[in-house]
């Protein structure tokens, strides 16, 4: 039966362990895996632009030796002529070995998986699942810090509406001994159906913060998402809070020497430049190693050894 | 006030008060050709109020949106002037074609005949949730 990967809950702790070892192996050994899907091809389905994300697929398939085809925007497909999800995904399933696929709509890709033949991987649906981006996070962790448990993570920013935030205290809640520390301003403190639906009920360890620079010593990871002006109910608050959450060489003085810094990007403002050069900031190696992850992911959804 | 007795029938109780009419709809009761009863506010030892709909027919009734209104209501099957049966809906794991996904980011919203489902996320507090955008449903 094939298998799809519409949320990051799809697969257990022990698949994911295995994905991160594939991957830490295709990051060591790459001319082993140069001609694993020739052949094969990979369609990306795309109806909403992006930069890593659709690149970092086709550059995975690219270097495992297979092909891709797709597009990019929803003009230059079908859905332009009122084609629905599910017709384009059993159409696509007749040209394309597996399907990548990024949707503004909710639960498209969840749609796409139960007609497609093929299995289906969900490349972001709206403000919903991006799961790919959470096994970026992953592995990035497990590369930074060697170890995926005994962690303190701080999450900083729009933590009310940034769903890789939500994916990352999800997938990080099911390993040992990780608290959450979690900083944003009132207005953007995790919803409420994240607080009492994970973790509470899971019993997981976390507490609350406005401030990024008090909970700055503490941390072993600092995950960093951007504080949009739109969140806002009127001005005066963004003007007030929005310099809180930008992450500068100063407030970094009292950080771990080893805490790992990650972002999602784009990135706007919420990390400055200056940062960028610090050994601590993992951002940029975090990029590459999305494309290590969709490799060992590819790899697995097409069952090839 | 006297409502006929039922000899081959339906008696939905413990509806919460005010839902009745509702259920009457929902449920495709306005479209039935026998006779249907629909009480309401009438009086509960146990819930104080209660609406209750009866009907002059053993018919199919939809128990995934019994139970997902409310699982205290009961549903008694008449035969022959006895009650056969008093069945307890529960809250079903999952319900389709019940009730709709109201967000506008949901794939429901655009995708053709694409059935509303919705998920049992947490049964302590009876929270649904659609399948494809997690979206807590309202209740009916």
């Amino acid at each position: 039966m094939k298998r799809d990967l519409i949320d990051i809950t799809d697969l257990s702790v022990r698949e994911i362990d295995e994905l991160i070892a594939t991957a830490e192996d295709i990051i060591a050994y790459p001319e082993e895996y140069r001609e694993k899907c020739r052949y094969k091809k990979l369609a990306t389905l795309f109806y909403e632009p992006s930069t890593r994300t659709r690149l970092s697929f086709e550059s995975a398939m690219y270097e495992l030796g297979g092909q891709v085809l797709g597009f990019s925007e929803a003009q230059s497909s079908s859905a332009a002529k009122g084609e629905s999800v599910a017709d384009t995904a059993r159409t696509v399933s007749c040209f394309a070995d597996i399907i990548a696929m990024r949707h503004p709509k909710e639960g498209a890709p969840l749609v796409a998986s139960t007609k497609a033949s093929v299995p289906v991987i969900n490349a972001g649906d709206g403000g919903h699942h991006h799961p790919t981006q959470t096994l970026t996070d992953l592995l990035t962790i497990k590369r930074e810090k060697g170890r995926l448990g005994d962690l303190v993570v701080g999450c900083c920013g729009d933590l009310k509406f940034g769903r890789t935030v939500h994916s990352l205290i999800g997938a990080m809640s099911r390993y040992d001994n990780v608290r959450f520390t979690l900083i944003s301003p009132e207005e953007l403190r995790v919803p409420e159906s994240v607080r009492s639906e994970l973790l509470e009920r899971e019993g997981i360890s976390f507490r609350e913060t406005t401030s990024l620079e008090e909970a700055m010593p503490e941390l072993d990871i600092l995950y960093m998402t951007r504080v949009q002006r739109e969140r806002f109910f009127n001005e005066d608050d963004y003007v007030r809070l929005k310099d809180s959450y930008i992450l500068t060489p100063e407030k970094l003085r009292t950080a771990k020497p080893d805490l790992a810094i990650l972002h999602p990007l784009p990135r706007v403002n919420e990390i400055s430049i200056a940062v960028d050069d610090d050994p601590r900031a993992c951002y940029f190696r975090q990029v590459l190693n999305g494309k290590f992850i969709r490799m060992a992911l590819i790899l697995k959804l097409l069952e090839v050894e | 006030m006297i409502i006929g007795t039922i000899v081959d029938g339906i008696v939905i109780d413990h509806i919460p008060a005010g839902r009745g009419m509702d259920l009457y709809k929902d449920l495709g009761l306005d479209k039935l050709e026998c006779e249907v009863a629909v009480i309401t506010n009438a009086e509960s030892g146990k819930y104080g109020r209660k609406d209750i709909l009866k009907v002059n027919e053993v018919i199919d009734l939809n128990y995934d949106m019994l139970g997902y209104i409310d699982p205290h209501i009961t549903v008694n099957i008449i035969r022959q002037g006895e009650r056969m049966e008093k069945l307890h809906p529960h809250l079903p794991e999952t319900i389709t074609g019940v009730i709709r996904c109201k967000n506008p980011r949901c794939i429901t919203s655009i995708e053709q005949e694409l059935p509303h489902v919705f998920r049992l996320t947490d049964r302590e507090h009876g929270v649904y949730r659609c399948i494809y955008c997690d979206t807590k449903s309202g209740k009916k």
